[in-house]
């Protein structure tokens, strides 16, 4: 039974998320690229302040798939490379962190623009 | 209502219409939001099941919603739940993978260098720029606080 909560505190707290910024879309001016900039700093912020945590730890992948996850994963990279290797670990955590979604994203990129076909503008 | 001109039925019409959308599009963003998420979480589940280490699932999860939205992407159906789901796939990382991938593919005639190179990171960069900036003034700030 506790493992079918985590799946629904993961589809709430995801899809909050969701709300949250398509109220933004539809009643503001931000664009999508502003949005996606807003969550990930707000995660690193929300994570520094301590309660991204927590969120994390009641709503697993609720909170850490959404992109202020991204967020909070560069913000714990950081925190554990300041334990670690002291004020150098400002510098070198929040991509190690992160290192494997974006790295993903810059091959699967690449790739697919090898064998998939685009639509130009125009 | 029966006397209104014109232009304050448009009006009406259009305040209406706006309102029936964004609760629509929020119902939508919800759904297949929160559908990605509990993905992300049965990705979790299956990866520790297999004996894997925190550190790698952890890893992998996002590496592989990374994946399928780029597969999506690239076969053209990503765009397609997209115009669906808005800022429900806009929000989870599958939003950032397409904004890597989707230019990429659209900048193939502009070349290697300057075309797919450089517009590869059209959104990822500022994505990765601010994240990255945020987290080292976030590592100082701790930094010089622990230090008292």
């Amino acid at each position: 039974m506790e493992n079918v909560m985590n799946y629904v505190w993961a589809f709430v707290i995801g899809g909050g998320f969701c709300v949250i910024a398509q109220v933004l879309i539809d009643l503001t001016k931000l664009t999508p690229a502003r949005i996606l900039v807003l969550y990930v700093v707000a995660g690193v912020i929300l994570t520094g302040v301590g309660l991204y945590q927590p969120l994390v730890d009641f709503a697993g992948a609720g909170a850490t798939v959404p992109l202020t996850g991204f967020g909070y994963s560069l913000a714990k990279g950081v925190e554990k490379a300041l334990s670690e290797r002291g004020l150098i670990g400002a510098f070198l955590g929040g991509l190690t962190a992160t290192a494997g979604g974006i790295t993903t994203a810059m091959v699967c990129g690449w790739l697919a623009s090898v064998v998939f076909r685009g639509k130009p503008k125009g | 209502m029966t006397n209104m001109d014109d232009a304050a039925y448009k009006k009406y019409a259009a305040k209406r219409a706006a309102k029936s959308n964004l609760a629509a599009d929020c119902a939508k963003a919800f759904f297949v939001g929160g559908l990605i998420c509990c993905i992300g979480q049965g990705l979790h589940d299956i990866y520790t099941w297999l004996g894997m280490s925190e550190d790698n699932v952890k890893a992998l999860v996002p590496m592989t919603l990374v994946f399928l939205a780029a597969l999506l992407t690239g076969l053209n159906v990503f765009d397609n739940i997209a115009k669906f789901a808005g800022a429900g796939t806009l929000v989870p990382i599958t939003g950032f993978s397409n904004a890597v991938v989707s230019p990429a593919l659209d900048t193939k005639a502009e070349g290697f260098i300057l075309g797919v190179g450089a517009k590869i990171f059209t959104i990822a960069g500022p994505v990765i720029l601010y994240g990255t900036l945020a987290s080292v003034i976030y590592g100082v700030i701790k930094y010089i606080v622990g230090l008292f």
